[in-house]
């Protein structure tokens, strides 16, 4: 109990200080590593709770895969070095205040909703779910995500395969001055236009212009 | 203190959360910091479902969890490209300068 304490602290002001640092770092690269650094202690608060298969996409997906995304992006657009001007600049400086205050509003109706939150005793005890059937998450997981849910399950793939689709069709371009082969140009050629007999008179010969 | 409950997994999700909306609000740099600030949002909203999942022993929070990290992946694919198309275009991703709409 005592290590589980000490973990979660551990990982949770972990995860606070390194949402802070995203928001506030004057690097954009910074604040992408912050980001990783933030999925990597959530993922570990997943899997200390029991809920490994989540941290391990979690650790994927995330790391893996939209940052990454996010630290291409950012190198490519050479944005990094642009200086974070938020706490000097004059008229940008009164969003602070509003941003400040909506933030704190938001925070203290969630903890009011979960302060006042009556807990129905039995609650911890009485379903402790998979581990005591000696079913591991993944395999519960699994076990309802292809059969009662395989429907929400087909419809993320094709959101999936949507976003692929649109991310594609947004950055693609045509460049001009680039040979490309036409398949259609080459097989719709005819014999006329590629082959001409000529009468060739001798001692003369033939001067074929173009 | 040593106990750690659903409230403490339920807190910090508030907590980052409201990081999240603060980022939002704050941010005038670029616009990628808001992407990533939207994906903080999204991992306090996993963070509340994976708790509540756990502690009461119904794996559908779980469930929808995933389906939220597919929607998030997504979302980061759709966003990032769009930024990469303004910038071609138009040079900034700064937000002050992103007024082309006029709204």
């Amino acid at each position: 109990m005592i290590a589980h304490a000490i973990f979660f602290y551990v990982f949770s002001v972990i995860a606070v200080v390194s949402a802070i640092m995203v928001t506030v770092s004057k690097n954009t690269v910074h604040s992408v590593f912050f980001l990783i650094l933030d999925f990597i202690s959530i993922s570990c608060l997943f899997i200390m709770i029991g809920a490994e298969f989540l941290g391990m996409i979690m650790l994927i997906v995330y790391v893996g895969a939209v940052a990454v995304l996010f630290l291409f992006v950012v190198m490519m657009l050479n944005v990094a070095q642009q200086k974070n001007q938020w706490f000097v600049s004059k008229d940008s400086s009164r969003h602070i205040p509003i941003g400040l205050l909506i933030s704190v509003i938001i925070f203290f109706e969630l903890i009011i909703v979960i302060g006042g939150w009556k807990y129905k005793p039995d609650l911890f005890n009485s379903a402790k779910s998979s581990l005591e059937n000696g079913v591991s998450n993944t395999h519960s997981l699994g076990q309802v995500l292809y059969t009662d849910y395989i429907h929400v399950f087909q419809i993320s793939g094709m959101i999936l395969l949507i976003a692929m689709i649109g991310a594609i069709v947004l950055t693609f371009r045509q460049r001009e001055g680039v040979k490309k082969q036409s398949y259609l140009k080459q097989i719709s050629r005819e014999r006329t236009e590629g082959v001409e007999v000529l009468e060739v008179a001798s001692n003369k010969g033939v001067k074929i212009d173009d | 203190m040593i106990d750690i409950g659903l409230g403490h997994y339920l807190t910090l999700g508030a907590v980052i959360f409201s990081i999240g909306i603060i980022g939002i609000f704050l941010n005038r740099k670029n616009i990628i910091v808001i992407l990533m600030s939207i994906e903080l949002i999204l991992l306090a909203v996993n963070i509340n479902l994976v708790s509540f999942s756990i502690y009461l022993g119904d794996l559908s929070g779980q469930v929808f969890t995933l389906f939220i990290l597919t929607v998030a992946a997504a979302e980061a694919a759709i966003g990032l490209a769009i930024i990469v198309v303004y910038f071609r275009n138009s040079g900034t991703i700064r937000v002050e300068e992103i007024d082309k709409l006029k709204g």
